[in-house]
């Protein structure tokens, strides 16, 4: 980050302070060029209150780390910049939604992992070695439905947009469902009717509304809701073959 | 990887309520154009009654759209319920149940009566 300030006023920033209970801090952070919402976040703990508490750690829209409501949205800050979201020079920065607070903007992501676990969401390979390495040609349907969801980081940016883990805490997720139906699309895998048990119901893939509010809000572009229809048709099958 | 039982139950009524769906987009369309047809000369009970009465085709038709109804219905009222409201188990699956079996036999006699 530059530390030449731009001219112009200071951003007003609020941010919050403390854990499910507390309040808004309100803090004036210089402008700079091509200043993110995490600049803005670490400007703060560096110059101003050093126990501010936040979580990043790559910079670069990599690990998933430091999502943050900002403005009311759930956004990466690490690729938001200060001057698409600003609103007349104000910006308010809380912890993700849907999930509980361990303090300031450091939200515990406890839950949206278990769920994924709960979701079949890991790889699980077939009991007997295969003799060679399984050809995965890139232009089969299976391969291009997994392509496109794998590039989710786990930001946990879907989870929070979603109505329906508000209304439903068991409610598996978008990410979480996501990645099963990446690993349904996976040849390798040998996960199978297990997952697709493991996503059906009303906590899973079934909840969703397909209000699309995940795929709106997923910085890497990524569309659960297509994935949730997979699940959704997949599971449907499953169960008039008789193998759930 | 464990595998969960409670889904299927609810991957089944899934399935019935997009079964029903499917049914009853075919019932209302023609139910809207029947009413847009038998509305324009005029409308009264007795030419309602000069259409149904005896005629086996739309004592099916009206049968078939109040079974669709009859399962449609009361597997959404149960979903919207389950989600803005506490209300979960037993006793809302029988509340449902009992709805969809109310719609079911008030909507058969409606039915009937057009008939007869």
């Amino acid at each position: 980050m530059s530390e030449q300030p731009d001219s112009g006023p200071a951003l007003a920033v609020k941010v919050w302070r403390g854990r499910e209970t507390g309040g808004f801090q309100e803090f004036r952070v210089p402008r700079q060029a091509n200043q993110t919402v995490l600049d803005v976040v670490t400007w703060i703990q560096r110059h101003l209150d050093p126990t501010l508490s936040y979580r990043f750690a790559c910079r670069v829209g990599m690990c998933g780390s430091c999502a943050m409501t900002v403005n009311g949205t759930p956004r990466w800050t690490c690729r938001t910049h200060v001057s698409k979201v600003e609103q007349g020079g104000a910006v308010t920065i809380a912890p993700l939604d849907n999930l509980p607070v361990v303090k300031d903007l450091a939200a515990d992501m406890t839950a949206f992992f278990d769920k994924w676990q709960r979701a079949g969401g890991h790889f699980v390979p077939p009991e007997e070695r295969p003799a060679d390495f399984v050809a995965v040609p890139p232009g089969t349907r299976e391969r291009r439905a997994a392509d496109a969801g794998i590039e989710c980081i786990g930001c946990g940016v879907c989870y929070a947009a979603c109505d329906i883990v508000r209304w439903n805490p068991d409610y598996l997720g978008p990410a979480a469902l996501n990645r099963a139906w990446t690993l349904v699309n996976d040849v390798r895998d040998a996960g199978g009717d297990a997952r697709l048990a493991a996503v059906a119901g009303d906590a899973g893939c079934h909840a969703c509304h397909s209000q699309e509010n995940c795929r709106q809000h997923c910085p890497k572009h990524i569309n659960p809701t297509a994935a949730i229809a997979g699940l959704k048709r997949a599971t449907a099958v499953a169960l008039l073959k008789g193998r759930l | 990887m464990t595998v969960a039982t409670e889904p299927r139950g609810e991957l089944r009524l899934w399935l019935a309520q997009r079964a029903s769906a499917a049914v009853l987009a075919l019932c209302v369309a023609v139910h809207l154009a029947l009413i847009i047809y038998a509305v324009r000369g005029g409308l009264s009970a007795a030419e309602i009654l000069g259409r149904t009465r005896g005629s086996v085709a739309w004592l099916a038709f009206y049968l078939l759209f109040v079974a669709a109804v009859a399962v449609h219905a009361p597997i959404g009222v149960r979903t919207v319920l389950r989600e803005m409201t506490a209300w979960r188990g037993r006793s809302l699956d029988l509340a449902a149940g009992a709805f969809g079996i109310f719609i079911a036999v008030f909507g058969a006699r409606a039915v009937w009566g057009l008939f007869q």
